[in-house]
């Protein structure tokens, strides 16, 4: 039986152990991992709708009676799988802190204000073309215990699933020209350049609002069919 | 051919995104088949354990299964799930001890490779902070004959399958026991890669 999907693209992952963030030293496995063949069980996966997502949780700045303060921004962007294509109805999660660098988290003791207007989670389901969009607004950095002076870069939070087990991806989206990339352990967990930068949005002119938002644009690639595409007619697609 | 955005951590406060407890609607929780759902109805309850012994508070136990005919409601399965209600999908973050529990019901066996049988199993993914990338991990079930033959199972070492066995509590009928230790020696849980 041979793989469904591609393995050679977890290469772009960290790996579990990074000393340099701390936190992984002692959550990390000491035994390999153990290889199995990809069955039933993980060539599946939970099913998405349009009714799982609803409107008003893709613009976090409409939660509230008020406005959030911060820069308000748009992020889109498509989800696709390593042969290029659409990964359409799939469900994205995200949270992120506020313009200050605060999370409304309890265990957030950043002395940084709360803002009322901000939750600062947010939900979507992906149109037949793999297209996504939030409105919300900039993160802040935000320090954290790792070492001394640690500072998290700007980053939202990005929960997805696609059409498996197998696909299902967490990770975080970057802001361009971050001055805290070369001193964040976790950005740097990712050894490939190449693969840091696909963490990275891109400014988007076109996407930007006049008198309104910035535009961000920033595309998801998922695990995606192993070998050529003729050879993969099979590969589930979900409706 | 694009190439694949890497993984990181789920971080500490993914509470505010995954679950329900910050007043954001939650779209899924640890009842992965409510009582309409035909089938054993069992509870699964265990602890997330790091490689310093402590509980871990902060992390999220994500679950994936066949229902009771051992069917997954997903198209690359096909057959009809016993119940439309069953997704199969569950989740939930861990307490202040590092306990989870999911409600569900016991799965069947399932097709494996090469016209084998697996035995009943459940898909596990833990995320928490200090994980870079989710790990992944089976719930068997301890005294169950076909976990003899599951394909699986036998790509681990024999030594270590017992830390894949969820266990029957004796003073609960219907619930079992998985405790999920992310590092340790010889009991430290066996992670898959598929
Ligand atoms: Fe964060």
């Amino acid at each position: 039986m041979t793989d469904m999907y591609s393995r050679a693209g977890n290469a772009a992952d960290p790996p579990s152990l990074y000393p340099d963030y701390v936190g992984t030293r002692t959550r990390s496995p000491k035994q390999p991992l153990v290889i199995i063949p990809q069955t039933l069980s993980e060539i599946t996966g939970p099913v998405y709708g349009h009714s799982d997502a609803r409107s008003e949780e893709a613009d976090l700045t409409k939660q509230h009676v008020g406005e959030p303060l911060g820069e308000r921004i748009i992020v889109k962007g498509r989800v696709l799988d390593e042969a290029g294509r659409p990964v359409p109805n799939t469900l994205i999660e995200i949270w992120q802190c506020n313009a200050a660098g605060r999370y409304i988290h309890v265990v957030d003791q950043h002395p940084a204000p709360l803002d009322p207007n901000f939750t600062g989670a947010g939900r979507v389901v992906t149109d037949a073309d793999g297209n996504y969009q939030f409105v919300t607004i900039k993160p802040g950095a935000y320090p954290w215990g790792n070492h001394p002076n640690a500072w998290r870069p700007a980053h939202i939070h990005f929960s997805l699933f696609g059409p498996s087990f197998l696909t299902r991806l967490v990770t975080q989206m970057y802001f361009p020209g971050d001055p805290l990339f070369p001193y964040d352990p976790i950005f740097n967990s990712v050894s490939d350049p190449k693969a840091r930068e696909r963490m990275i949005s891109r400014f988007d002119i076109e996407t930007t609002k006049p008198d309104w938002a910035l535009g961000y644009i920033f595309d998801f690639v998922l695990r995606g069919p192993n070998g050529t595409p003729m050879e993969n007619r099979d590969f589930p697609d979900q409706d | 051919m694009p190439g694949r955005t890497p993984s990181q951590t789920v971080g500490p406060f993914l509470h505010i995104g995954l679950t329900g407890q910050y007043g954001f609607r939650e779209v899924f929780d640890a009842t992965v088949a409510d009582q309409g759902v035909p089938g054993t109805h069992i509870r699964i309850e265990g602890r997330l354990i790091d490689g310093s012994g402590n509980v871990m508070p902060d992390a999220m136990v994500e679950v994936w299964q066949a229902d009771s005919q051992g069917r997954y409601a997903h198209p690359a399965d096909g057959r009809p799930v016993a119940s439309n209600s069953f997704r199969g999908f569950g989740r939930c973050a861990t307490d202040r001890d590092g306990g989870y529990a999911f409600s569900t019901v016991k799965p069947g066996c399932v097709p494996g490779p090469n016209g084998s049988t697996q035995a009943p199993h459940i898909n596990v993914g833990v995320f928490a902070r200090g994980m870079l990338k989710r790990l992944f991990t089976r719930i068997y079930f301890a005294g169950e004959p076909a976990n003899a033959s599951d394909p699986i199972l036998a790509l681990v070492p024999a030594e270590r399958r017992e830390t894949l066995m969820a266990r029957p509590d004796p003073a609960r009928s219907n619930l079992w026991r998985f405790d999920i230790r992310v590092q340790g020696g010889a009991d430290e849980t066996v992670f898959f890669d598929a």
